[in-house]
């Protein structure tokens, strides 16, 4: 028995009187990839933004390797090793994209809020930013203002930035949503290479992807999880089958 | 070796630059602007700290300006006769730790919120403390405000600070060493994650910064360098009244930083130049150059967002491929009917000026190169519309030449990159 990286007990969460999150828990153990599947609006999304901080939750708890992080704001959840990726990309678009990366690494290494030292000086600020940037394949792009990169790189460069603080947790929003075959590949493989001995939580529309990548599959439904297990019981899951898999497949 | 060798020419420039204004502007009149130059330069670099480096908006930093004068002002006439053992060099200390306190004071209030709620908090205090200047007068003098006598602090190496000259270049250092010190800022963690800040505040949340940490530091720091330059201009002027701290005197920097430029580091201390130059010496041509100050505002708004600097950057990458020199004949004749334009626009504003104004005490005829035009009739509306309107339509005719020269020269800059 593993020990648990992030674990939902009994999320609830309603926009002004709408249900969203009905009843959500979970638990991830350490150095899983979960995937959490589910229809348009099922409130994956919603879900994040709740473990990550962005909204409080309405009622539950979320504990972080057994810390309880409930209405923590996001920089603390982040400072404690939690860092998430957005659906729709979020980025620092007239900053490079080194210093877009850099910004992912500085507070992991301590640097804080300091403004005695030149941020050139910092070697491991640069070294780890650089390697970042290797693992995410854009070191030709480092001087380009990341808004004018293409939507592929901004996905990648998106990925970057949430795993450049090192964080042991990492939870990925739709990292492949509106690539093409080739570039979903090359996504799968750098999620694959930058999951390794970390903790992901990922939610994605595409089965390939989630079949190739996943050790444990969850579907949300409505707010609520219908099933989690391995992907091939989640495969033969009637009701998964009911819900969401074969209306996909109608598509 | 050699990039910070370069890095420090620089700086060592700027210093030879500084040291060698007085002796190629003699007059007293360059150096009185010079001296208000060097204040501005600072009071606009630390408010680009906030608009420029965090994307925050004030209406109020007069403020720190405005009460770290009144502070330091207090603080030479305690001083004076060798009360305290103080030299006025180390003076403008004071100035930065009082506006260093007023920005951790207000501060505080006021970066709990980004966007339009902390521009109408700053709004708020900037009014509230305007309030005050005029309720107690023990402190800001009332309407006169309070002068002081810079002269009767110790000397330093014999220099008591009288002449203009002294206090010129007690003004460059300091403005030397907050220039480098604000631009040092840029450069290290907290500077970068500003600009994060003011990028993308949601995602600089969940990289670990508290935004509005970073926007409280910001504005601390801010208020710190408005403060030195509140102190400078105590020092300068030897006088501080409520206007210093109040609305204009926050408008004056938010046009300077502005119209010089908020995107790039330089941008300011352009504004603050220009605008410095053009109060002086506008304000002695004409009793309208508040006007101009608003039009030329406006103008860059609509047709520059980017400020002068922006201006400038637009055209690095032509000047560093050596085809600047290809520009030249096109913006040399868009010039003709630009001055056109603007002698319209001249005419028309100083016309009314002069008929509104000046007409019904001194009569309405103006002379204007040694002919008389009376602006009670339809002849001097008539010419201005006119040339305005010349100079509009030639404009027009002859904007083509500028894009298409501009087009050539980004084509053989492209042309010579992927050569
Ligand atoms: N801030 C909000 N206020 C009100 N309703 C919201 C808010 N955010 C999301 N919702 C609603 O919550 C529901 C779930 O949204 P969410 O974005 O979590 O879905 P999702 O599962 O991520 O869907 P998708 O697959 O389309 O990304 C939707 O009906 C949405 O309209
Ligand atoms: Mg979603």
């Amino acid at each position: 028995m593993s020990a648990v990286a992030l674990s939902l007990k009994d999320i609830h969460k309603s926009f002004g009187n709408t249900p969203i999150i009905r009843g959500v828990s979970l638990d991830v153990p350490v150095g899983e990839r979960h995937a959490i599947i589910g229809p348009n609006g099922a409130g994956k999304s919603t879900l994040f933004h709740l473990i990550s901080g962005r909204f409080p939750v309405s009622a539950g708890r979320i504990l972080l390797r057994g810390e309880d992080i409930t209405g923590l704001p996001p920089y603390q959840i982040n400072r404690r090793g939690l860092s998430r990726s957005f659906q729709v990309t979020n980025i620092f678009p007239r900053l490079s994209v080194f210093e877009n990366l850099r910004c992912g690494v500085l507070w992991s290494l301590g640097y804080r809020y300091s403004f005695w030292r030149f941020v050139e000086g910092l070697r491991d600020a640069r070294e780890r930013t650089e390697e970042v940037m290797v693992q995410i394949g854009m070191t030709a792009r480092r001087a380009i203002p990341a808004g004018v990169l293409t939507y592929a790189e901004q996905r990648a460069l998106e990925i970057g930035i949430t795993i450049a603080g090192g964080a042991d947790v990492i939870m990925l929003d739709e990292p492949t949503a509106g690539m093409s075959r080739s570039e979903t590949e090359n996504a799968v493989e750098l999620i694959r290479k930058v999951s390794q001995g970390r903790t992901l939580i990922m939610v994605e529309h595409d089965m390939s992807v989630v079949f190739g990548l996943a050790d444990t599959i969850s579907v949300l439904v409505y707010g609520q999880i219908i099933a989690t297990g391995a992907p091939a019981a989640i495969r033969q899951n009637r009701e998964v089958r009911e819900a969401y898999l074969g209306q996909a497949e109608e598509h | 070796m050699r990039s910070s060798l370069g890095r420090y020419a620089l700086w060592i420039g700027l210093a030879v630059l500084f040291a060698a204004l007085p002796h190629i502007f003699t007059s007293g009149t360059s150096l009185t602007k010079m001296s208000l130059m060097g204040i501005m330069i600072v009071f606009a670099l630390s408010y680009n700290m906030l608009l420029g480096q965090t994307g925050m908006l004030s209406f109020g930093h007069a403020v720190y300006y405005g009460l770290a004068g009144f502070m330091v002002v207090h603080f030479i006439n305690r001083a004076s006769g060798g009360a305290w053992p103080v030299w006025l060099p180390f003076v403008p200390l004071i100035g930065g730790l009082t506006g260093l306190t007023f920005g951790i004071i207000f501060g505080w209030v006021s970066t709990k919120r980004a966007g339009t709620a902390f521009a109408m908090i700053s709004l708020g205090l900037g009014e509230l403390v305007a309030a005050c200047s005029l309720i107690l007068r023990g402190f800001f003098g009332g309407e006169e405000g309070i002068t002081t006598n810079r002269t009767r602090l110790l000397r330093l190496f014999g220099y008591n600070f009288g002449p203009q000259i002294q206090v010129y270049y007690l003004i460059a250092a300091w403005c030397l060493i907050c220039i480098a010190a604000m631009y040092a800022i840029t450069r290290t963690p907290l500077g970068r994650m500003s600009n994060a800040v003011r990028e993308n505040p949601e995602r600089a949340q969940f990289v670990g910064y508290s935004t509005q940490m970073v926007r409280f530091l910001s504005f601390c720091l801010s208020g710190f360098f408005a403060g030195i330059a509140g102190a400078l201009a105590a020092i300068n002027f030897e006088i501080m009244n409520f206007l210093s701290v109040g609305a204009i005197q926050s408008g004056t920097v938010l046009l300077m930083t502005y119209i010089g430029g908020v995107g790039h580091f330089f941008g300011p201390i352009l504004g603050a130049v220009l605008i410095t130059w053009l109060q002086s010496s506008l304000s002695d041509l004409t009793g309208a150059w508040m006007l101009y100050f608003g039009l030329l505002f406006i103008f860059v708004i609509m047709f520059s967002p980017g400020g002068i600097a922006g201006w400038i950057m637009l055209h690095e990458p032509l000047a560093r491929a050596g085809l600047l020199m290809r520009l030249l004949p096109a913006y040399l004749l868009i010039a003709v009917p630009v001055l056109i334009a603007l002698a319209g626009i001249v005419g028309l504003i100083e016309f009314g000026h002069h008929y509104l104004v000046k007409g019904a005490t001194d009569g309405t005829v103006v002379r204007v190169l040694g002919v008389a035009l009376d602006t009670a009739g339809p002849l001097p509306w008539l010419i201005s519309v006119g040339l305005l309107a010349a100079g509009l339509v030639l404009g027009r005719r002859l904007w083509p030449v500028v894009t298409d020269a501009w087009n050539a020269a980004s084509a053989e800059l492209k042309r010579r990159i992927s050569a």
